[in-house]
């Protein structure tokens, strides 16, 4: 049986691990190739680790493994030159470009007063200006396709405030905008744009070193805690649950979806 | 000086005590004379005691010692016949209707397997059909006067996000929210701006009526599902005076909001955002 995505070639930010990984896997399971970059360096003022080269060819090694074709460089998105060289690239080995997964993404936390001019420019750069780049950057190649899928990850912290990530609430909020403005205009390109909103997901950003940094905000301002709170009984889904929407959202049985909200966050948009 | 609203007369169910006496009032200080009804029986379902005869003409009694006039009567949003009727008397006394505060509402809070179909009905006909009744009733007298108006509904901070423990009245003031919207574009081209007010924590005898006792619904409900009781948070604590809410219809009724129509305004303490 042919794969929902069979054929087509889609183009993922932050795949070296995590969500960009597995959004990586799941399409090329079901037919596509893989056009796939990562910063695989060192992102200062983050409580995780970066993502490294290893990461990001091990994604390579695994894509392969399920004997799909797979481009794989290191580029920042905020780096226009960079990223345009790898999409061109891109483009030339595999034939086109139907699908981009704008899942890249930095993630501080910090009380308002806490936060930084360097911590508000980084995350405002990669998670706003990143995904523009991303989407103004593909859009040429969908368009001479006949049209596509774009996915542009926010949050559930896009569609609603949530405490201590300040500039990551401005950055989410952005691509949800973002998402409604180039809607409208590559609609009569017919390119659908859409963005997921996910909650917590089990990736290296959430590592335990990022969830400590709430442990004495939230101590400070008790009342902000539940705000956090999921309606499922579930803390954190799994990347794969998050690559299921991706997926419905890049194939065809979502060909008339657009403008639209994904929320894959266990309620946490409703708590 | 001049009122906010000076000459111009304002329709308000609900009127008898709670947001809508302190809505009567607010206008009433500010150069409107009154249209006031409320109901006197106990309504059905509802757990909490309903407004009394007394009520109305204590609102009759606070009106009147501002030196405006009120035509107040019982009637029962769900009754449109009746709401035309009161409109005739007081449009034919008063001389005008400018403005209408559809307030009027109940809220029978419970765990979704605690709602009847008689609960969810009579919060149904008050809470949404009863405000359709009210502007229905309203717009032929706002429409004959030629000058345009304000109709402000009240909908709630549950009717921009869902509460717990508050199906039917979540049910009834989304509809509201969507109404306030039908209403706005219709009648934009006849000058009548239509918008929703949505509160939060007010304190009223409803209020007082469905937290103050303790074996509420809100307290079964909390009990079966802790999860959902951070959803009660509101940024700024504590209960607010109806009068707070008086400040925003008084705003959306005056001509300082002339090109405010179609708007949601949520006077709720971060309710809605939490």
């Amino acid at each position: 049986m042919a794969g929902r995505v069979e054929g087509k070639v889609a183009f993922i930010t932050g795949a070296a691990r995590g969500q960009g990984r597995s959004h990586a896997l799941r399409l090329a399971e079901e037919g596509a190739d893989i056009i796939a970059v990562d910063l695989c360096d060192d992102i200062p003022n983050v409580a995780y680790s970066s993502a490294t080269e290893e990461d990001l060819a091990e994604t390579v090694r695994q894509v392969e493994a399920l004997d799909r074709r797979i481009i794989a460089r290191k580029a920042d998105v905020r780096d226009r030159d960079a990223m345009k060289a790898v999409i061109d690239e891109g483009v030339a080995e595999l034939g086109k470009l139907d699908i981009v997964v704008a899942n890249a993404g930095i993630c501080v936390i910090a009380g308002w007063d806490e936060t930084s001019v360097e911590v508000w420019d980084q995350t405002i750069s990669t998670n706003l200006t990143g995904v523009w780049n991303t989407v103004q950057l593909t859009a040429p190649h969908l368009i001479a396709a006949g049209g596509g899928s774009m996915i542009l990850t926010s949050s559930a912290a896009g569609l609603k405030g949530l405490p201590f990530l300040t500039a990551y609430v401005a950055a989410k909020h952005g691509v949800v905008g973002l998402m409604r403005a180039f809607a409208t205009e590559l609609a009569e390109h017919s390119i659908r744009v859409n963005t997921l909103h996910p909650t917590g997901v089990n990736t290296p950003m959430a590592d335990p070193r990022t969830m400590e940094k709430f442990g004495p905000l939230l101590e400070a301002h008790p009342k902000l805690g539940p705000m956090m709170t999921n309606l499922l009984p579930v803390e954190s889904t799994e990347p794969r649950d998050q690559s299921n929407a991706v997926l419905f959202l890049a194939s065809d049985e979502a060909r008339y979806v657009t403008s639209m909200e994904f929320t894959v966050d266990a309620g946490n948009t409703q708590y | 000086m001049a009122g906010r609203v000076e000459g111009k007369v304002a329709f308000i169910t609900g009127a008898a005590r709670g947001q809508g006496r302190a809505h009567a009032l607010r206008l009433a200080e500010e150069g409107a004379d009154i249209i006031a009804i409320d109901i006197e029986e106990q309504v059905e379902e509802v757990p909490y005691p309903t407004a009394k005869a007394e009520d109305l003409q204590e609102t009759v009694r606070q009106v009147e010692a501002l030196d405006r006039r009120i035509v107040a009567e019982t009637a029962d949003v769900r009754d449109l016949g009746t709401l035309k009727s009161v409109l005739e008397k007081g449009v034919a006394e008063l001389g005008r209707l400018d403005i209408v505060a559809a307030n009027a509402g109940v809220d029978i809070v419970g765990p979704w397997h605690s709602m009847t179909p008689e609960i969810v009905r009579t919060t149904i006909d008050i809470n949404l059909i009863g405000v359709w009744n009210t502007v229905m009733a309203s717009l032929p007298h706002i429409l004959d006067g030629g000058r345009g108006g304000s109709i402000i509904l009240t909908s709630s901070a549950n009717g921009l996000k869902a509460g717990p423990f508050n199906m039917a009245y979540n049910m009834s003031k989304y509809g509201v929210t969507g109404m306030a919207k039908s209403f706005a574009m219709e009648l934009a081209k006849d000058n009548i701006r239509v918008n929703s007010v949505h509160p939060g924590g007010v304190d009223t005898p409803m209020v007082e009526g469905i937290m103050g006792v303790p074996d509420s619904g809100f307290a079964k409900g909390s009990e079966e599902n802790p999860n959902l009781t951070g959803m009660f948070t509101q940024w700024i604590p504590g209960m607010m005076p109806p009068r707070e809410i008086s400040n925003a219809i008084l705003f959306l009724a005056s001509d300082e909001s002339t090109w405010i129509t179609g708007h949601a305004l949520a006077v709720d303490g971060g309710l809605s955002q939490y």
